[in-house]
Formats: C-alpha cells, sequence, structure tokens
C-alpha cells in the first residue's frame, strides 16, 4: 500500500470519525443535560434514544430552505461552509497513536506532520471565526449582525491568551511546533525526574494553569456556555445564526461539535500526554506493535471523550457570562495571567535547564 | 517540473484574486479577496520552504487584521445609494500615478533580465528553529526596536480609544 493511498483512508476515517462522533455529541449532550437534570433524556428514537442523531439529521435535511430575500446569497451560503470547511481541517496535524505496520511497513497514524503543527490548528482556529461572521453579516439582520460581531471580538480576545498558554507548553517539551513530538516529549522521561512510569510525563503536570488558561480559552472558541455570547438566545434569538434554515443551520451546529471534538483532541494532545498512557513502554516491549496502536488510538480516544463530557457538563452546570464579564475575564484576568506564567516558566527553564 | 506547474496555478490565482479585490463593487467581496490572496502568498512561502512564515502569514493578516477589517467594513453599511459622488478629478489624478507606475515597472522589466523560474533546493531556513535563531542572534536589535515600535502603537491606541473625561 503507497503512503498516498494510506493516508487518503486516513483522511476519510478521520472525516467520518468527525461527523460520528459530532453527531452523537448532540446525542451525549442530551442525555448528559438530562442526566444532570434528573430527567431521562431522548429515548423514544430507538433502543436509548440512540438513532435520536439521525433523526435530527434526516429532519435538517428534509426542512425547507430560506434564504432571506434581502440577504447576500453567495455569502449566506459560504458562511456555514467556511465554517464546517476550518472545523473539519484541523484534525490534520493531530497526532491519533503510534504508527501501525501494515504489509511490512511503518504508517504514521497522523495525516500531516508539519513542522508548525500546533500553529497550523490556531491558524485555523482564527478563520473559523469567517465563516460565523460572513454569516451573521450576510444575514442582514442585526441580532444576526451583533452575533457575529460578539463571536470574532470574543475569539480575537481569547486567541491570545490562547497562543501564551500554548508558547509555556513549548518552553518545556523539547523544543517543537510539531504536535508529534510534543506528543513523544510526554511519553518519554520521569515525571519530576523521579515517577519512572513510562508515558504519564504529562505536561498538565508541570503546567497546570496553562492548562486552565487553554481550557477557558477553548470554552470561549468553541462558543461553549459560559462564553456562548453569540448566540445567546435570551439576549439575541439565535446569534449569527437566526436566519439560517435547513443544512445551513445544520451545519453551524455540528461543526461546533466538530471544534468540541477537536479541542478535545488538542487540549489531551497538549496537557495530557496525548495517545501516552502510564506503561505504554511495557505493554510496547511485550505485545505486537499493531496492537499497542490501537490501544493508544483508544486511550486518545478516551481522553478526548472525557472532555467532550467535561464541556457538556461546564454547559449544564455554570450559567452564562455577561459580555463585559467576558471581555474582562480575557483581557484583565487571563491575558496577564498567561504573560505571568510565560515569563515564570521561562526564568525556571533558564535557571535549572529541562 | 510540477512544482513549476504549481507555482503557475498560484501564482495566477493571486493576480486574479488582487484583481478582484480592486474590482469588486461591494467592500465586503473585496475583503473576502483579499483574504483570498493572502492565502495564496502564503502558498508561495510553502513552496519557498518558509512554513513557518507562512503560518504566520495566515495568523496574523489574514487571522486577525482581515477580521478586523471585516468587522469595520461590516459597521459602516456601505451600501450604493449612501455613496456620495466623487468627482472626475480622483479619478484621473489616480489614473495618472497608476500608469506612472506602471511606466517604471515596465521600464524596470525590461532592462533586468528575467531567469528560468526554478524550484529552490530543499533547505531548512525557513523553519522555526532557523527563524528563532536568526532572530535573536543576528537581528536582535531591529527585533526588539520594532517590538517597541509596537508598544508605541498599542499605547497610542488605548490613549485614542480612551474616553475623555470631558
Amino acid at each position: 500500500m503507497s503512503l498516498l493511498i494510506f493516508k487518503s483512508i486516513l483522511i476519510l476515517t478521520l472525516f467520518l470519525v468527525s461527523l460520528g462522533i459530532a453527531a452523537y455529541s448532540t446525542y451525549a449532550e442530551r442525555k448528559v443535560a438530562a442526566f444532570l437534570q434528573d430527567r431521562i433524556g431522548p429515548d423514544r428514537a430507538g433502543p436509548y434514544g440512540l438513532l435520536q442523531p439521525i433523526a435530527d439529521g434526516t429532519k435538517m435535511f428534509l426542512k425547507e430552505e430560506i434564504i432571506p430575500m434581502f440577504s447576500d446569497k453567495w455569502l449566506f451560503i459560504l458562511g456555514p461552509s467556511l465554517f464546517m470547511v476550518t472545523a473539519l481541517m484541523t484534525s490534520a496535524v493531530i497526532p491519533w497513536g503510534r504508527s501501525i505496520e501494515i504489509g511490512g511497513q511503518v504508517y504514521s497514524l497522523q495525516v500531516a506532520d508539519i513542522n508548525v503543527g500546533i500553529l497550523y490548528i490556531l491558524g485555523i482556529v482564527s478563520l473559523g471565526v469567517y465563516g460565523i461572521m460572513i454569516g451573521g453579516w450576510s444575514s442582514n439582520n442585526k441580532f444576526a449582525l451583533l452575533g457575529a460581531i460578539r463571536a470574532s471580538s470574543q475569539m480575537i480576545s481569547y486567541e491570545l491568551a490562547m497562543g501564551m498558554s500554548v508558547i509555556t507548553v513549548l518552553l518545556i517539551s523539547n523544543g517543537s511546533l510539531s504536535l508529534n513530538s510534543i506528543v513523544e516529549s510526554q511519553g518519554e522521561g520521569k515525571l519530576y525526574g523521579f515517577i519512572n512510569v513510562s508515558g504519564i510525563n504529562w505536561n498538565v503536570f508541570y503546567q497546570p494553569v496553562a492548562f486552565i488558561i487553554f481550557l477557558t480559552c477553548a470554552f470561549a472558541e468553541c462558543n461553549r456556555t459560559p462564553f456562548d455570547l453569540p448566540e445567546s438566545e435570551s439576549e439575541l434569538i439565535g446569534g449569527y445564526h437566526t436566519e439560517y434554515s435547513s443544512m445551513k443551520l445544520g451545519l453551524y451546529l455540528f461543526a461546533e461539535y466538530i471544534n468540541m471534538f477537536i479541542s478535545a483532541a488538542v487540549i489531551s494532545c497538549l496537557f495530557f500526554g496525548g495517545y501516552n498512557f502510564p506503561g505504554i513502554d511495557y505493554l510496547g516491549n511485550h505485545l505486537p506493535m499493531n496492537i499497542v496502536s490501537l490501544i493508544s488510538v483508544g486511550v486518545l480516544f478516551c481522553k478526548i471523550f472525557f472532555f467532550i463530557f467535561f464541556f457538556m457538563w461546564v454547559r449544564w452546570t455554570i450559567p452564562r457570562f455577561r459580555y463585559d464579564q467576558l471581555m474582562r475575564l480575557g483581557w484583565y484576568v487571563l491575558m496577564p495571567l498567561s504573560i505571568i506564567n510565560v515569563l515564570i516558566t521561562g526564568a525556571l527553564v533558564t535557571y535549572f535547564g529541562n | 517540473m510540477s512544482s513549476q506547474i504549481l507555482f503557475f496555478i498560484l501564482a495566477s490565482l493571486t493576480i486574479v484574486s488582487a484583481l478582484f479585490v480592486v474590482f469588486s463593487k461591494s467592500p465586503i467581496y473585496s475583503v473576502m479577496w483579499m483574504i483570498f490572496c493572502f492565502f495564496t502568498i502564503a502558498g508561495h512561502y510553502v513552496m519557498l520552504n518558509a512554513q513557518f512564515l507562512a503560518i504566520v502569514h495566515v495568523i496574523v493578516y489574514a487571522g486577525a487584521i482581515m477580521v478586523l477589517l471585516l468587522f469595520t467594513v461590516m459597521l459602516l453599511n456601505l451600501n450604493k445609494e449612501s455613496e456620495p459622488h466623487k468627482s472626475p478629478l480622483p479619478k484621473f489624478a489616480a489614473i495618472i500615478t497608476g500608469g506612472l507606475l506602471m511606466l517604471v515597472l515596465l521600464a524596470a522589466m525590461h532592462s533586468s533580465t528575467l531567469p528560468e523560474y526554478s524550484s529552490p533546493a530543499f533547505s531548512d531556513v525557513g523553519y522555526v528553529q532557523k527563524v528563532g535563531t536568526k532572530i535573536f542572534t543576528e537581528f536582535l536589535l531591529p527585533f526588539e526596536m520594532t517590538s517597541v515600535l509596537f508598544i508605541a502603537a498599542m499605547i497610542g491606541s488605548v490613549v485614542l480609544a480612551k474616553k475623555d473625561k470631558n
């Protein structure tokens, strides 16, 4: 099997997995909400309501499609498409597991191990705002425009703190921007220099502050509660997607869940060792390579599912911020905190070495 | 050979999108084409093995500056009806200056020989480590000077944006 075919299969798999996880995240979200509010949640479609996402998707497809008369038609279509494309593009640089071996050849489970992996993710995330802005503006609706403006200013504000918290991770890992080597560096070495278990040298144990900042910013970048001001229904009806109907609305909602999936993956890779798990080297020496790779993929997905659950948990626990509170948190708290964190980490790394 | 074809596709896309920036009637479309243009330029950087420059170009220009520009254009609500009638004088001035610039460019192209395009040999000169080392050793002074310049601009904008107490 040539490399090109393998990568194509990998991309297709990732695409389908992203969509599948996004679909079942909507189901999980309802179930988690129901659990937290002491309800049952969807249980009509199929056993335990498992066919609910399919029913929802069918409904979205079959609904009448309305394009407002005074909207800019091309931009109105471009908005949700761009949002979806940017959401799907980020999964390309995430290492999904250890390399696997097919027919004597070793393939890495990463679409592209580019030299500037984490910057690529930040870049694509910063482009995601265009989908919201264009959609909100072209709807020709004051509420949608307000939602779009809120979304863009929120995303620009939180990107800075996010970038700063990534810098601290880069300072303590082996100085590469490639996500693969960031993950690999967390799989080797001893935790705090003396706990000798392979695959547990995770960045979160060295950078808890950066992790909290990154997590908060991830919430803001995904427009999730408590930072879902762009679509706060009590103030703006539906925010930027007020005028959208049918599958275009579906794309916006869907892309949000894909963003959540990808941010969970990025958080796992940056702070929780990616596909590494305690004892990975021991298993690597005793089991065939492909089985260990599959276990590592499973471990990464467990971490991802935990963070998706965490996103939902927070959504149904914490009330929405007010917009000025959101901006104040971003600029007065997270931004100085992350800069101080960079300075302290830089000083410590310079003084003690790695 | 394939990189040459890629170069020509990218270059033509860049030029066409840059033309659309100028010729679009709606400013929103201008901004959109400009974002596309920045992407094609980032593509050129990638072809020159300058991945870091390419991605920073996308983050800074397409991701931040153009968002702010789009923001402003959206809030201004530039419709055709509200556009004031312009006198023809600036148009003539623009034609003359543009024509002069074109003359200069044509003269420059005429007097220089255009070399055949050859894809650059693989080098890691544009990678993050190399760029970082260069910036913090050889070009430290200019780099720090630019940061001072940026701080001055930031403080200036804060001062301008601050509400007048009166």
